[in-house]
Parts: structure tokens; sequence; C-alpha cells
């Protein structure tokens, strides 16, 4: 198991965020984080990268508590993006994907070969390579996601925690990083809306509600009719698409 | 990769090597020219010739005879004055640069903190109130009140687990508390020409500097400028937000701190010195912004070299714009920097 949560409660204040959460990630498959708004992703998913230090209960990764692991081992190995990072600098692409060896460089330590290959295919993977040059500012939304996760990828990650990275992005763009996201061989926690989006690309599913698990497993297993229906509260059909054999949701008007 | 192209990448870094040397002597033979030109204007015009050979004389290289009262001049007055202005405005432009990158805000400046504000405090107490009997001097004043600005400030944004908005509502209200507190005392304690006195003082003067004071901001000022290019990597870190920062692996509170600190430090010793100067630490930062990029390894530098060029230069103005008169020196910062600041908002304003 890579990221494991064991009982994690949050509260601010008096108030409970997120309440009494367990779970596993597996390692390499992608997990897919659904609820409605204010259910606690974000903070579970902050939780998990160790951004907030939880009220009770313990996030472990391979079994080792991450309150243990200092914050720059913590972002060797795991990758975190945030829902709509932006910057007024106007820093290049390939400054951003460059800060993503920020943890595996000592403070006088030079710039390697293996942080340029890291550099290098995080940006190919990423279809960014012939972007490097270009601007924060000039980026569409599209493009300044694939450059967050092209840094997040030369962090050289075995775990990546993406919060709704499909936000205000066209079709073509959700379908292409949820593609890329889901072919890539490291395990990820990733928070979605589109619930079709989450059936076709996720290897399992955790459905939240105010804080709690209200139902987890392969999609197939999660959404269903009756869940639909008692944590979004909309009426819909269930069935299992011809075309990629994951479950397919028709809302009804 | 290939030997090629490893070679090509040795050569590479060879030539940015030399370019590198290249903009530092330039830069070095950049701010000794505009010492020069300083030391030389006054009542006593000194030719740049005898400036350089006094200098060279002091520091044993060569034996040169000049005029006396010249060697006195440069040596008692004018180069130290000059060269506290180099470490004023590379210390002021660090500071800004620092504060918007860690802020956030490309309006952010070194007296955001309420530094200048707590500085003014300091300074009344000491002069119109009398505060501490003659056993503290005017700077010892500005120095304390500066810091208990900026701590009221840290204290303020800290009960807010403050991000950066907090810091800069924070720094706000202790300015206003400050400037306040400066106001009762001057018009309810004080007489015509002490409330001269200290606003003089307050918009800036490099007239009271001697080489003491040269000793303690280029000291300052120096260990300001390690930390800042030691921290240029954490600083680019941040251009995403504190939480980016931190997932990046950047202790983000002991980062703030530190740099917040050096930011405090080096401003309060220098508004104690030569009063709050504005406009540098804004409008610096943008100037080197603009020629060298955003990355602060670059950006640090720049800012360092650029700030000290601006300054003797608005010093040398503030001496030669008015006939038989010294302008205050934030008079003359504030007469270049408000027009570049309009072009600055203008630019934002259409980047946003």
């Amino acid at each position: 198991m890579s990221i494991e949560a064991d009982n994690l409660i949050w509260k601010i204040g008096p108030k409970t965020i997120i309440d009494g959460l367990s779970f596993a990630a597996e390692p390499g498959k992608m997990l897919g984080l659904l609820g409605p708004n204010g259910s606690g992703k974000t903070s579970l998913l902050r939780l998990l990268a160790g951004l907030k230090k939880p009220t009770a209960g313990r996030v472990t990764l391979d079994g080792k508590d991450i309150a243990q692991i200092g914050r720059r081992s913590m972002a060797q190995r795991v990758a975190f993006i945030e829902q709509h990072a932006t910057t007024n600098a106007s820093l290049k692409v390939i400054d951003v994907v460059k800060l993503g060896r920020f943890p595996h460089r000592s403070m006088f330590s030079g710039w390697t070969v293996a942080d340029d290959a890291a550099v290098t295919s995080a940006l190919e993977r990423t279809e960014m390579t012939a972007k490097r040059n270009d601007r924060w500012q000039s980026l569409s939304g599209g493009e300044r996601q694939r450059t967050h996760l092209a840094r997040a990828l030369a962090q050289s990650p075995k775990e990546l925690v993406l919060d709704e990275p499909t936000n205000h992005l066209d079709i073509h763009h959700q379908i292409n990083l949820m593609r890329l996201v889901s072919a890539l061989p490291i395990t990820s926690v990733i928070a979605l809306h589109d619930i079709n989006h989450a059936a076709m690309f996720c290897d399992s599913l955790i459905v939240m509600q105010s804080g709690k698990i209200v139902a987890s497993g392969s999609p197939e297993d999660v959404i269903t009719q009756e869940l639909l229906r008692d944590v979004f509260s909309v009426d819909a059909r269930v069935e299992s698409s011809p075309y990629h054999s994951r479950p397919h949701i028709h809302f009804v008007r | 990769m290939s030997i090629a192209a490893i070679k090509s990448d040795g050569v590479q870094r060879y030539s940015r090597f030399l370019l590198l040397v290249a903009v530092l002597l330039a830069s070095a033979a950049c701010i000794s020219m505009i010492v020069g030109i300083s030391v030389g204007i006054g009542d006593m015009p000194i030719p740049l010739a005898s400036t350089y050979a006094a200098i060279a004389n002091r520091l044993g290289w060569t034996h040169v005879e000049l005029n006396r009262i010249h060697e006195t001049i440069i040596w008692d007055y004018r180069l130290s004055r000059a060269l506290v202005a180099v470490f004023c405005g590379a210390g002021l432009a660090l500071s800004g640069a620092i504060l918007q990158s860690l802020l956030r805000n490309p309006l952010a400046e070194p007296y955001v903190l309420g530094i200048s504000a707590g500085a003014s405090t300091g300074t009344v107490a000491v002069v119109i109130l009398g505060l501490g009997a003659g056993s503290i001097s005017l700077s010892a004043g500005a120095f304390i009140g500066a810091f208990a600005a900026f701590f009221f400030v840290a204290l303020l944004s800290n009960g807010a687990r403050g991000g950066a908005d907090q810091t800069i509502l924070a720094g706000v209200a202790a300015s206003q508390l400050f400037n306040a507190a400066t106001s009762y005392i001057v018009t309810t304690s004080g007489n015509a020409q002490q409330a001269r006195d200290v606003m003089f003082w307050l918009l800036g003067s490099f007239g009271a500097v001697r080489w003491p004071e040269f000793a303690l901001v280029s000291i300052v000022v120096g260990i300001g400028l390690v930390v800042c290019l030691l921290y240029a990597r954490v600083l680019d870190a941040f251009a995403f937000g504190d939480e980016a920062a931190a997932s990046l692996g950047v202790n983000v509170g002991r980062a703030r701190l530190i740099l917040f600190g050096v930011t405090a430090v080096m401003t309060a010793t220098i508004v104690s010195m030569v009063g709050t100067i504005g406009f540098v630490g804004l409008v610096v930062p943008h100037a080197a912004r603009f020629a060298v990029g955003p990355l602060h390894v670059r950006l640090m530098p720049a800012c360092a070299i650029v700030g000290a060029v601006f300054m003797v230069a608005a010093d040398i103005a503030s001496r030669v714009l008015i006939p038989q008169q010294v302008l205050p020196i934030g008079v003359v910062t504030a007469l270049v920097g408000v027009p570049f600041f309009a072009i600055i908002l203008y630019r934002f304003r259409r980047a946003s």
C-alpha cells in the first residue's frame, strides 16, 4: 500500500471537516475522490500531501507516519497539484517545471544531469516541450494545468495528489489530462467533479459526504442510482457504456 | 548524453561564467563611477581624478600629492556619504524585492510592514518627548520604533494565521496606528522648529552619515544580500503561494521568519540612519525584474546594483536640482518614483 489514511480527523475550531476517514490507495493505481461541494475533498488532499496536520489519526506512506517524514523528504516523493494555482511573476514554463526539482537540490548544489533529465521528460510527457520558453501569463488554462502537471512530474514522485485539475478546462483538455494522469505508472489520488470522467478513468473511487466516506470500491460497485440520489441529490440512470464498458451516467431531467 | 553535448554544455557554462564576470565588473565600474561623481559635487567641486587618487592614497596603493582640503572633504564628508547611499539603495531594493515575492503583491515595498511609521514614532518620542533623557540617540529611537512596529505586524498577522493578505492588512493597520501616534506627539507637545526638524529627517537625508554609519549599514546589507542569494530558490518556490511552496518542501514558517527578519533589520537600520526614503524599494525591483526576469538568483544582485546606482543618483540630484539648497532625498525619489509607479499600475491593469 502506498498512501494510507488511518482514522483521520481534522477540525477547524469546533467544526469537524474530516470525520474519521480510513482508506488505502493501491500502488500505481488512480484513486478518484468524489463528493458534493464542501464534502471535505480538498481538506483530505491537503492532509494526504502533509500540508495540514490532522487533529487525530494519521496518514502513512508505505507504513510510515508522514508526521515523522520531513517536509523536503515528503516533497521528494509526493507531488501536489492545487486547484487553480497562479502567479503574477512572468515565469517561463521551463522555470515553473524546474521548481519541481527544488526538493531534490540542496541550497548549494548546482543543476545536475539528473535534474535536466527529469525536467525534459516531464515536458515531453505533458507535451509542453514546444512551449518551454513561453511566459506563464501567455498560457491558456489547459497549458497552465499541463505546466503544473509537468512541474509535479519533475518532482519524480511516487504519489501524485491532484485537486480538481480539470476545472475550467474545455472537454478536449479535460480528457487529455485524465488520460495522461491515468497512464502514469505512479499512484494518484484525484478529486473530481465529473462523475462520468471518474468512472471512465479511475481504478477505484471513494465517495465523500460531510467528511465521511459513504461508498468506496470499483467504479462499477460505487456508482449507482441510489448513491447519486442520496449523495448528489440528482435523479440519474446508470448503465454500462458500450464503448468503454465502464459505468455511464445519464442525468434525468 | 553524447560527448559533443557535454562539450557544448561545458562551453555554454564557460561563456555564461564569462558573461557573469563581465556584468559584475561593469556594475562595479558603474557604481564606482557614480560614487566618484557624487563625491565631486558640492560647494567645492572636486575633479574625478583627485577623488580616485585620494582613495588609492588612503588604501596605500599610490602616493599622489593632493590638495589637503580636497582630501579631507573627500574622506571626512563626501565619500562616506556616497558609500552609505550605495548600501541604503541596495538594502531598500532587496527588501522591496523580498516583500513583493513573499507577499505576492507587486505594490509591496519595505515600509509595508509599518517600519517607517514605527521609526518616525520612535524618533519623535526621542526628539520631542525626550524619551530616554538623552541616553538614547535619535537613530536608536528610530530603530526601536521600527522594530516595535514590525513585531506589532508579526503579532497581528500570526494571530490571524497570517497569509500574505493578512500581513499587508496588519502592516496598513500598524502604519495608521504609528503615524497617528507621531502626529499626536508632534501636535500636542512639539514646537514649530522641532516639528520641522522631524519632518525634514523623516523625508530622508544623507547629511549626517559618516564612517561609523557606513560600517554598520555595509555589514547589515552585506549579510542581507548573502541571505537573499542563499534563499533565492526558496523565493522562486513562493511564486505560486505559500501552499505550493510547502508542497515543494519549503519550510514556509522558517523561510518567512528569516526573510521578514532580514527585511526588517535592513529597513530599520537604513531608516534609523537616513530617514524614510520612499519608492526605491518599490520601483527598483520592478525595473530589475524587467531587465533580468523574475528568477531570484539574478534578480537579487540586479536589485542591489540598480538600487545602489539609483540612490546615489538621487542623492546627487537632491544636491544639484536647487542651487545652494539640499532637497530631502525622499522628495527626489518620490518625484522619480511616482511616474514609474503609474507605469507599473498601468501595466498591471493590462496584465490582469
